[in-house]
This record gives C-alpha cells, sequence and structure tokens, in this order.
C-alpha cells in the first residue's frame, strides 16, 4: 500500500513516514499542498494521505477540498493531522471529505486506531 | 524503596478480598509504583508505613485507595472496534426485530472505568436506533471505582483521550469542546444510569438483560470467580441476550451453557 505525508515540518514527516513504513506503506511525501497535488500527478493508486492544516501555499483543508471536488482520488483516504483543535475545524474537515481527524500531539496507537476506523487493515 | 514480602502478601490480600484481583509474585515492582503515590498524598513515609496503616484500619478510606490503585483502568473508545461493528450490523438490527413489540431494551456494560465504552454503545444506539426514544431503554454502567464513576458522569475526556479509536464524525455530533477538553452532551450522558457494583459482592436488581459487555475484567480474576462471575450473568440475561467479552477472556471451558458465536467481525457470547 501507498501513502502520501502532507507537512511542512521535516521532523513531523520524519515521524509520520517512520510509522507508516513500520506498517509496510510505501511512503511519498510532500512539504505543502501544493507540492501534494504535484506529487498525486501520474502516481499509481495511493490508499492514505495524512495532512497537516497550516501549511504555506496550499494549506491542508485546501487540499482535501481540490482533491475532492476534482475527484481527483477516490480511493485515498485523507486523515487531517494537525494542531487545531477547536470542533468548527473538525467540521470543517469532514465537510471537505476528510475521513477522520487526529489532534497534535498524538501517539502511534492514535494512527493505527484511526486507520483501524477507516478500514484500513494494518499489522 | 522496595516492598517487603509480607508487606507483599498483605497486599496481595487485601486486593484479593476487596475486589477479586490477583496480584502475581513477581508483580511486586507494580505494588510498589502504584502505592508509593498513594502513601506519599497520605502524608505517609512509604510502603511500609502504608501497609502499618491499613493494618490498624483495614475498613478506612485508605483501603479504597489502595484497591483504586492497584486495579488497571485502560479503556478507549472503540476499543477493539469489532464488537460495536458487531452491535451495529447485526445485534442491534436483530434486538430491534425480536423486541419490536414490547419496545424495551437492557443494556449492562460492567467495569466500565472512566466510561469511554458505554459511551460508544450509546453512540452507537443511537446511530442505529432511529426511533430510539420511543424505547423504554435501561442502560446501566457500573464499576468498583468510586473514582472511575465521578469521571464517567462529568463524560470529560481530555484530547489525547479523544484521539484514540472515536470517529471524528461522533466527536462532533455527540462532545462539546470545553477549554481543551471533550465533554460528552447532556442528552448522551443522560442515556447511562452510572453505579457502583463490585462483581465479587451482592447485585442489585437488573431487568433481564439483552446486551452485556464485561470487558477485560474477568482477566484478572481466578477461575473460580470467573465461573461465578459467568453463572451470575447467566441467571440475569434475557434467553435471546448477547454476552461479549475482552479479546483476551472466554467462556470455554468456564462456563460451557454460554455458546460462542459470530456477530459480524466479532464473537459473541449466548445462551
Ligand atoms: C481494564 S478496565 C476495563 C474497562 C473496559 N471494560 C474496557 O474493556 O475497556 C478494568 C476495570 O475493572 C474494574 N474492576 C476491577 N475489579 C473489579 C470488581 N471486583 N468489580 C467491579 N469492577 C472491577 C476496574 O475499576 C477497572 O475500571
Amino acid at each position: 500500500m501507498r501513502a502520501l505525508v502532507v507537512d511542512d515540518s521535516k521532523a513531523m514527516r520524519v515521524i509520520l513516514s517512520q510509522i507508516l513504513r513500520d506498517l509496510h506503506f510505501e511512503v511519498l511525501d510532500a512539504c505543502d499542498g501544493l507540492d501534494a497535488v504535484k506529487k498525486l500527478e501520474g502516481q499509481g493508486p495511493i490508499e492514505l494521505a495524512l495532512v497537516d492544516w497550516n501549511m504555506p501555499n496550499m494549506k491542508g483543508i485546501d487540499f482535501v477540498r481540490h482533491v475532492r471536488e476534482q475527484n481527483l482520488r477516490p480511493e485515498m483516504r485523507i486523515v487531517m493531522v494537525t494542531t487545531e483543535t477547536e470542533m468548527d475545524y473538525v467540521q470543517q474537515a469532514l465537510t471537505a471529505g476528510a475521513d477522520e481527524y487526529v489532534m497534535k500531539p498524538f501517539t502511534k496507537d492514535v494512527i493505527l486506531e484511526k486507520l483501524g476506523l477507516i478500514g484500513i487493515q494494518v499489522r | 524503596m522496595p516492598i517487603s514480602s509480607p508487606d507483599f502478601s498483605f497486599i496481595q490480600t487485601l486486593v484479593r478480598e476487596r475486589s477479586a484481583i490477583v496480584l502475581e509474585p513477581g508483580k511486586e515492582y507494580l505494588a510498589e509504583s502504584r502505592l508509593a503515590p498513594v502513601a506519599r498524598s497520605a502524608g505517609l513515609g512509604g510502603i511500609g508505613e502504608l501497609v502499618a496503616r491499613l493494618r490498624q484500619e483495614p475498613r478506612g478510606q485508605l483501603t479504597e485507595k489502595v484497591i483504586e490503585a492497584m486495579t488497571t483502568n485502560e479503556t478507549s473508545f472503540f476499543r477493539d472496534v469489532h464488537p460495536f461493528e458487531a452491535l451495529r450490523t447485526n445485534l442491534l438490527p436483530e434486538l430491534m426485530k425480536a423486541r419490536g413489540k414490547e419496545r424495551t431494551l437492557n443494556v449492562w456494560c460492567a467495569a466500565s472505568s472512566s466510561g469511554q465504552e458505554p459511551y460508544t454503545i450509546a453512540m452507537i444506539m443511537r446511530e442505529s436506533i432511529p426511533a430510539l426514544v420511543e424505547w423504554r431503554l435501561r442502560f446501566i454502567a457500573t464499576d468498583i471505582s468510586q473514582e472511575m464513576l465521578r469521571r464517567s458522569r462529568d463524560g470529560i475526556y481530555s484530547q489525547l483521550e479523544v484521539n484514540r479509536g472515536l470517529p471524528a464524525k461522533y466527536l462532533v455530533k455527540y462532545f462539546e469542546k470545553r477549554g481543551t477538553d471533550w465533554q460528552i452532551k447532556a442528552d448522551l450522558r443522560s442515556m447511562i444510569e452510572f453505579k457502583e457494583l463490585n462483581l465479587i459482592q451482592g447485585w442489585p436488581a437488573m431487568p433481564p438483560l439483552d446486551i452485556v459487555f464485561i470487558r477485560n475484567v474477568l482477566i484478572y480474576f481466578d477461575l473460580p470467580t470467573k465461573r461465578t462471575i459467568l453463572g451470575r450473568i447467566r441467571q440475569a440475561m434475557h434467553p435471546g441476550g448477547y454476552l461479549f467479552l475482552g479479546g483476551a477472556e472466554t467462556t470455554l471451558s468456564i462456563d460451557e451453557n454460554f455458546k460462542r458465536e459470530q456477530a459480524g467481525p466479532s464473537w459473541c457470547y449466548r445462551l
């Protein structure tokens, strides 16, 4: 399975990528929404995207809207992974078409449990 | 400071008599790490002094604190996912048919810890039974720990707790933000009666139970205790009811009156 990690923090990309590699994902990464859109072009199926909210160029929420409105990746489950913890943000993300929402800070188990909820079998 | 061997065996006996929890030899480290804070907050010099006090006043508040400290309260929303999936896809639709006439439903969640498990069941019921308000629902959740019951009634969870296993759409629908925490909305809280119940003491009268969750608690008890509790559950269950145990627990070779059945993606036990 393949996954895309989108975060402007290199440290966060490293952490999330490592968690996913331990689960035998092949991981692509991108440093903002625009970069992520580019990374999607010409790629085969990508089952999962973990997406930060606040990033330069294109925010995570705008990336989610873009992907869902253009129906770019119907197969791709999208999980927002963000420091935004207000109810309104969670609601916005779901409305935009995100499948799940993780609030930073998180643990590896949080990611595992969320993947289970969206039907991605791990381990 | 390491716990002395007579002190450890005193704690073993106390915990076993009061809660049935078996502390195996080799769990001294557990007693040390969990009782040191209890001693400190009671203003005692260490575990030795704590045990001396407990010997003097075995019925006091301190004993309750020790029992609470020695129990494991680990839980989460949607723990193991599958039992709740089974409720949604199989059991609730079946029960709605079977009890459609009288429209009563009785649920018991035993050893409910800080409440995530009963609230998960309550959310699933809200989602699956459209006319739930027209049903006479009794939903009882119990635990031995007053502290856990207080937390459950408040229904307030930290960010880390709601991060764990809770679908975001349910967070939005059933919670309110309280500062940095999240609180279950009042109407969901009011669905559940939280009560103190020690599984090895008398149980209050309960209506015939359609659904029983007793997960990740029998695992701490010895075989005769498990057998007694399963027997009492059997008596309390509606003949068509469903029992759910934890992932590492079973009725097999403990109580042969239960039959293990596949329920959607999960296992449950029936009479
Ligand atoms: C590991 S938690 C299980 C929570 C939940 N059922 C789950 O599976 O996530 C175990 C709970 O059992 C409770 N407990 C331990 N001994 C008990 C007893 N004798 N009677 C009732 N509850 C007990 C503890 O207080 C604790 O909250």
